[in-house]
């Protein structure tokens, strides 16, 4: 959200931001707890909206009975409301028109990276890792979406149909599933490479290693619903071309 | 079955007999099936006659070729055998370790996480697992060898504390060090995560156990341990049935009661952080096993403890199995499957055992 508000155009008018915003380095940031939110401090800012993507108890009404308006805004789960969010955030600030632009570009980079991949690179079946014990996304989640617009078929999918698209894989699975293209967004939690997944036992069967198709992704950027989902994406398009 | 359970149960002074012939050979036939189980099943189809050549093909002069591609071979044998073996390391030292623990304290709820051990592996596991990672990249090594070094340390200060109340009290002592223990390492492995919630996926990852990831690595570095130990608790059987007279009496009949106390102790907790620094904590593993070979077969700790460990590898090991392939491709957390399943279980053999008495 605070990577949204900057691109648009309304990073002047922030005076705070969580102590779970790390981008971009410019916002103001602070020791606020982003997962146990204390109202006095906030307060202590004097801001005249507040944004929060989660309402833990009586948050937002205890917020609103102090006279400061708060707009809830979830985490987008797909492309489409990713674009609706930033155009909300414009609204809100008053950078509507900035608004426009950032999904204007973002759309516009997509489309032309997509197209960059040719058409043999579009199917492949892609594995997205968000922790060493395969924890990963499916289709129905926003870095699922991105997938989709390459046309690539998540492995995870077939895991989707309980809880809320980030299910936890078996590694039999996952070697016999046999990804051509392997997304690895626990490079900085996790320290996750090249190297450390061609080694896991079993794994140098599969096509994405033998391939060296393996995306070292910045763990922030594949899980947040911001424009460096451009970036991303152009580095998945780099890595689906190779080999 | 269940109609020799309830004989032993309300006499304090148990009749010490080892493992009869018929327990044994169902505890071991448990076992085996188990793993048939655990080897055969899972999210990847492989056909037992493929699986049974393909481990044939590894009997010396008997050349037997294998069919497997290099695909299923991988999955067989790097993947799931070693999750199996694991598993059943892990299940049997906890199960073993949880009857020694109930032996030596006289306390039916007694578990292997009773004197800290989970407290103290979770934070060291936190710890490694937030401040360590940058240093030591890609290292198999630091969070199972900080989960075990939080996991001795805890029980050392636990051990400490309820010894300076003195010999007298020192069961009951203990197990409130242990609480004292768990409670005061929960809150610094809290405060801790809280302050790098980037990681908070990884601890609880961690926390929650489980063997998805197991490797024939993990087997070798916990074997030693969870082996010395388990022995050294099967050979303490005897004197586990003799504590359980209480330590006047123990003490009269020739035991050291403090040494004694001290080695199983000792035993029990290093496999316990053994296993815990390559699994995670899995919980109820070490109360239920127990309290089911008490249930189904014999309240001495002669049977009791052998046969806990050889059950409770067989458990863990099917718990594994309902791990990976109940919501397949996806994994379940194992300790909701022990707790899930194990829980109705543990209450049907209550009830069998009652109603046949």
């Amino acid at each position: 959200m605070t990577e949204d508000l900057f691109a648009v155009g309304a990073g002047k008018q922030v005076v705070a931001v969580d102590n779970q915003s790390n981008y971009p380095a410019r916002a103001p940031h602070t020791t606020l707890s982003g997962y146990t939110p204390n109202i006095e401090a906030i307060a202590n800012y004097h801001p005249d909206l507040v944004l929060i993507s989660y309402n833990p108890g009586h948050f937002a009404t205890q917020l609103a009975a102090l006279g400061i308006k708060v707009v809830n805004i979830a985490a987008a789960n797909n492309l489409k409301q990713a674009y609706e969010e930033i155009l909300r955030i414009g609204r809100l600030t008053g950078h509507d028109r900035g608004a426009k632009a950032v999904v204007h570009s973002m759309r516009r980079h997509l489309a032309a990276i997509v197209a960059s991949v040719p058409k043999t690179r579009r199917h492949l079946r892609v594995y997205h890792e968000l922790d060493p014990t395969y924890y990963t996304a499916t289709s129905n989640t926003f870095i699922g979406s991105v997938y989709k617009l390459f046309g690539f078929r998540d492995i995870a999918d077939a895991a989707g149909g309980t809880g809320d698209g980030y299910p936890q894989l078996s590694g039999e699975y996952i070697v016999a599933k046999n990804p051509q293209i392997i997304v690895l967004a626990d490079t900085r939690c996790c320290q996750q490479t090249y190297a450390t997944v061609a080694a896991r036992p079993g794994w140098s069967t599969i096509s994405a290693v033998q391939n060296h198709r393996v995306v070292l992704a910045n763990d922030d950027v594949a899980s947040r619903w911001g424009p460096r989902i451009v970036q991303f994406a152009r580095t998945v398009a780099r890595t689906a071309k190779q080999g | 079955m269940a109609a020799t359970a309830g004989t032993a149960e309300v006499a304090p002074h148990v009749e010490a007999r080892g493992v009869s012939l018929r327990a044994g050979l169902a505890a071991v036939a448990f076992l085996l099936v188990s793993l048939a189980i655990g080897l055969a099943v899972g999210p990847v189809h492989i056909g037992i006659g493929a699986i049974i050549r393909s481990a044939l093909s590894y009997v010396p002069f008997l050349h037997v070729d294998q069919r497997l591609g290099a695909v299923d071979h991988a999955v067989l044998w790097q993947l799931r055998a070693p999750r199996v073996a694991l598993a059943a390391l892990v299940g049997g030292m906890l199960a073993v370790a949880g009857a020694s623990y109930q032996g030596v304290f006289r306390n039916p709820l007694c578990d292997p996480y009773l004197l800290g051990v989970a407290g103290g592996a979770g934070l060291g596991a936190t710890l490694a697992i937030i401040y360590a990672s940058a240093a030591a990249t890609g290292s198999t090594w630091t969070v199972p060898l900080a989960a075990f070094a939080g996991a001795i340390v805890a029980v050392v200060v636990t051990y400490a504390l309820g010894r300076s109340v003195g010999a007298t009290q020192m069961t009951g002592a203990l197990i409130l060090a242990g609480v004292t223990m768990a409670t005061f390492t929960a809150a610094v492995q809290t405060f801790v995560q809280q302050q790098h919630t980037q990681q908070l996926q990884n601890v609880y990852s961690w926390l929650l156990g489980g063997f998805s990831t197991a490797t024939w690595h993990d087997v070798v570095i916990c074997a030693p341990y969870i082996a010395v130990s388990s022995l050294v608790l099967v050979l303490h059987r005897r004197v586990l049935d003799v504590l359980s007279l209480g330590d006047d009496e123990a003490a009269s009949l020739g035991i050291d009661v403090g040494r004694a106390r001290l080695v199983i102790v000792v035993a029990a907790t290093l496999g316990t952080a053994a296993a815990v620094s390559v699994s995670g904590l899995i919980a109820f593993v070490g109360i239920i096993v127990p309290h089911t070979i008490r249930l189904l077969f014999s309240m001495s700790y002669r049977a009791v403890v052998p046969l806990s460990l050889i059950a409770g590898a067989g458990f863990l090991v099917l718990a594994d199995v309902v791990a990976r392939t109940v919501l397949s491709p996806a994994e379940l957390p194992i300790g909701v499957v022990t707790a899930f399943l194990g829980a109705p279980f543990f209450a049907l053999v209550l009830r069998t055992s009652r109603t046949a008495r």
